[in-house]
């Protein structure tokens, strides 16, 4: 008789505790504005997938201190349910299913890394749910007619071009020869169709097109080719490994080249992990605290990047910075559309025209931002202590462009 | 097709340099593999993790100031008790058992490994600088790095030293003895158990060493492990089981071959023309055997 009631007031506390979190998962509730993302929090994206988490965090906290979200006369809170999608794709739409239908979610923040934001798309997309998106740059996102993605950052085809284009500068307006390494991924295969595209586009000539394995880290046969070659640029992308594996054989075979540009400089920590040798790469970046766009939430560059450091000790990777300005482009949305209904909240994304801290933010047709040029950073080093510095575009060019880079004879 | 490789000949001799210097790394994982596939009859997946927790090992005292080449004897030391440990927790479970249930075992160490070390050190690239400099060869136009060079030299070096401790000595003696019949060396004495697990030890140690020299001349991260499984999986095969000097020359074949691969049909066909050459050879394999059976008939 007393097993019996034990498990009855068990069984009613569970029935109990399932309803109010139900009723606590919808998408408003009380003063609050439920977000929901699938995330990154353990897995190979693991750092990265950090990264993005402290930067929606950081600019809950602050649009929530900073008197909320507006709607119909009354001001709301953010909040956001996160899952750990393990890195893999196929948990990341489980998840994204789950927040819209189980846990009643109506708008989401996008997962780290192209290929998750993809798998999560047509998710959303179903749903029709809006979805702010920081870290999925690859092009075919964009090409897919997706009604309810949005990116705030500059797609992965812009990555790289503005380096054969200032290379081509350099060379006194005429063509280049180009030789190219690329990881055989989504994302690293759109920065090489910009590159492909800038070379048609200044006549200059590809002499070495090298698809790297994902499995691959050793990269000597291609650079011993770029030594034959003697190509005037060397573009490299293959994520962290990439750039690291990169820096480290160049520095080791001597090979000389005038310029070499890669992505995935930050991420990689390549001025920490390499030192000298790193001196001279040029990075592409989404963003970098020294660039002068400004808002009312985080006001600058510089500030974001005190901010952040104070609250996690680290210096903000573009990752996260641009995560935190997913969160300012919801807000402005919400308060435009002066509603939660998910048509008219997505008309207002659509609309989006502000600048931030992280720069301004216009989305194209197929959801990508086109109103912000990705940058350009060289690592320059004196003595020991190496610095990434904007050298391009020359808006923001806090420093001149070394070129050509000297020879390893002459280092 | 690339043709640059004709045309500038001095590229073949970087080509099988690099080649036969990747290759020795490659075998020395193999090795470790080769010997206790050949004694405990494992296939071990978690190989290239064992390799990558070597790797970590190196990194975190490159990380404290230590330089990193003094790995190479660290990380074995530690290696070799987290063989044994590894043995008496599981692989003493499997190793009479099917062939695939000691897959099966090995894979989920192998995933329990990765998350581990993801969890522990991070999901960052990373990499320990040597600081060996670089060897120009022929008027600079074929360059070696010293840390190549270096993972050639301690490879071989720890290939010997194992050959020869084979050879020499007791526990050395008793391994070869149990591969060739487990139930007669038990009968004569052999304590099986102990030698099993200095067997699975001995095979950490050697991922250990390889992990210290992936750290220096390449990039560890926690999932980067199973292309050292594969790959050593590749050069036991076509060397064939209980052949160590084939391991050797099967590894610096198989470097050289991706070289060449790599230049002559492009980057994007490296591992896969080295998958196809397995396929080949076992397909010769299979063919030289059926031939054998006729005979037999």
């Amino acid at each position: 008789m007393k097993l019996n009631k034990i498990i009855l007031s068990f069984i009613s506390a569970f029935v109990l505790l399932l309803s109010t979190s139900v009723t606590s998962f919808a998408k408003v509730v009380g003063d609050k504005i439920i977000l929901g993302s699938a995330i990154s929090l353990t897995g190979k994206y693991s750092s990265n997938g950090v990264h993005t988490q402290n930067g929606y965090n950081m600019a809950v906290d602050r649009i929530n201190s900073m008197g909320g979200v507006k709607v119909g006369g009354k001001t709301y809170k953010f909040e956001i349910i996160y899952y750990d999608d393990e890195s893999n794709p196929k948990r990341a739409a489980q998840l994204a299913e789950r927040l819209i239908s189980q846990d009643g979610v109506e708008f989401m923040l996008g997962p780290y890394s192209s290929g998750l934001t993809k798998a999560i798309a047509p998710v959303t997309e179903k749903y029709g749910v809006p979805m702010v998106e920081a870290n999925g740059a690859s092009r075919s996102l964009f090409t897919k007619g997706y009604k309810y993605l949005f990116a705030v950052l500059a797609p992965a085809n812009l990555y790289l071009d503005v380096a054969i284009d200032l290379a081509v500068e350099k060379n006194g307006g005429k063509p280049v020869t180009v030789a190219m390494a690329f990881e055989q991924d989504a994302f690293s295969q759109d920065v090489r169709l910009g590159v492909l595209e800038a070379i048609d586009r200044t006549g200059s000539k590809k002499v070495i097109d090298d698809k790297l394995p994902k499995e691959l880290n050793d990269m000597a046969a291609t650079l011993a080719k770029v030594k034959a070659v003697k190509p005037d640029v060397l573009v490299v992308s293959g994520h962290t490994k990439g750039a690291l594996t990169a820096i480290r054989q160049i520095a080791e075979m001597k090979v000389d080249v005038p310029m070499l540009a890669m992505t995935h400089c930050d991420a990689a920590k390549l001025s920490k992990q390499h030192g000298k040798n790193s001196q001279y790469a040029l990075c592409a970046s989404q963003w970098h605290k020294t660039l002068t766009y400004k808002d009312d939430f985080f006001k600058d560059g510089m500030t974001y990047d005190a901010d952040f450091k104070k609250l996690f000790d680290y210096a903000p990777p573009y990752q996260a910075a641009e995560s935190s300005a997913a969160l300012l482009v919801f807000k402005d949305a919400f308060e435009r559309a002066d509603s939660f209904d998910k048509v008219k909240v997505r008309d207002a994304l659509a609309a989006t025209n502000m600048q931030t801290f992280y720069g301004n933010i216009k989305f194209a047709e197929g959801g990508q931002n086109v109103d912000k040029p990705m940058v350009l950073f060289q690592v320059m080093c004196d003595g020991d202590n190496c610095e990434n510095k904007v050298v391009a575009p020359t808006k923001w060019a806090s420093a001149e462009l070394i070129h050509p880079i000297p020879s390893w004879s002459k280092r | 097709m690339d043709l640059l490789i004709f045309q500038v000949p001095i590229l073949m001799v970087q080509a099988s340099l690099d080649g036969i210097l990747l290759g020795i790394l490659f075998a020395l994982i193999a090795y470790g593999m080769a010997l206790q596939w050949g004694v405990m009859n494992i296939i071990n997946i978690a190989q290239g993790d064992l390799v990558i927790l070597g790797g970590y090992i190196t990194y975190f005292m490159y990380l404290s100031g230590i330089h990193p080449a003094l790995g190479v004897i660290v990380a074995p030391a530690i290696m070799y008790f987290v063989g044994v440990g590894l043995y008496k927790l599981v692989i003493n479970k499997v190793v009479d058992r099917d062939l695939f249930i000691s897959i099966l075992a090995t894979f989920g160490i192998s995933i329990l490994f990765m998350q581990l070390m993801n969890f522990a050190f991070g999901a960052d690239v990373v990499l320990a600088n040597s600081e060996f400099g670089t060897t120009m060869l022929f008027d600079n136009s074929v360059t070696l790095p010293n840390s190549k060079i270096f993972s050639a030299i301690i490879s071989i070096i720890f290939a010997i030293g194992l050959v020869v401790y084979m050879k020499k000595s007791k526990l050395g003696r008793a391994i070869r003895a149990t591969a060739q019949n487990a139930r007669a060396a038990k009968i004569l004495g052999v304590d099986t158990e102990k030698v099993y697990a200095a067997t699975f030890g001995i095979n950490a140690a050697l991922c250990g060493v390889a992990g210290s020299l992936v750290a220096i001349t390449f990039t560890i991260h926690p999932y980067m492990g199973l292309p050292y499984t594969i790959r050593s999986f590749m050069i036991v095969i076509i060397a064939g089981l209980g052949n160590l000097p084939g391991v050797a020359v099967s590894g610096m074949g198989l470097g050289m071959f991706e070289e060449f691969a790599d230049y002559i049909l492009g980057t994007e066909f490296r591992i896969g023309s080295v998958f196809l050459l397995l396929v080949l050879i076992l397909v010769y394999r299979r063919f030289k055997l059926s031939k054998k059976r006729e005979y037999l008939k």
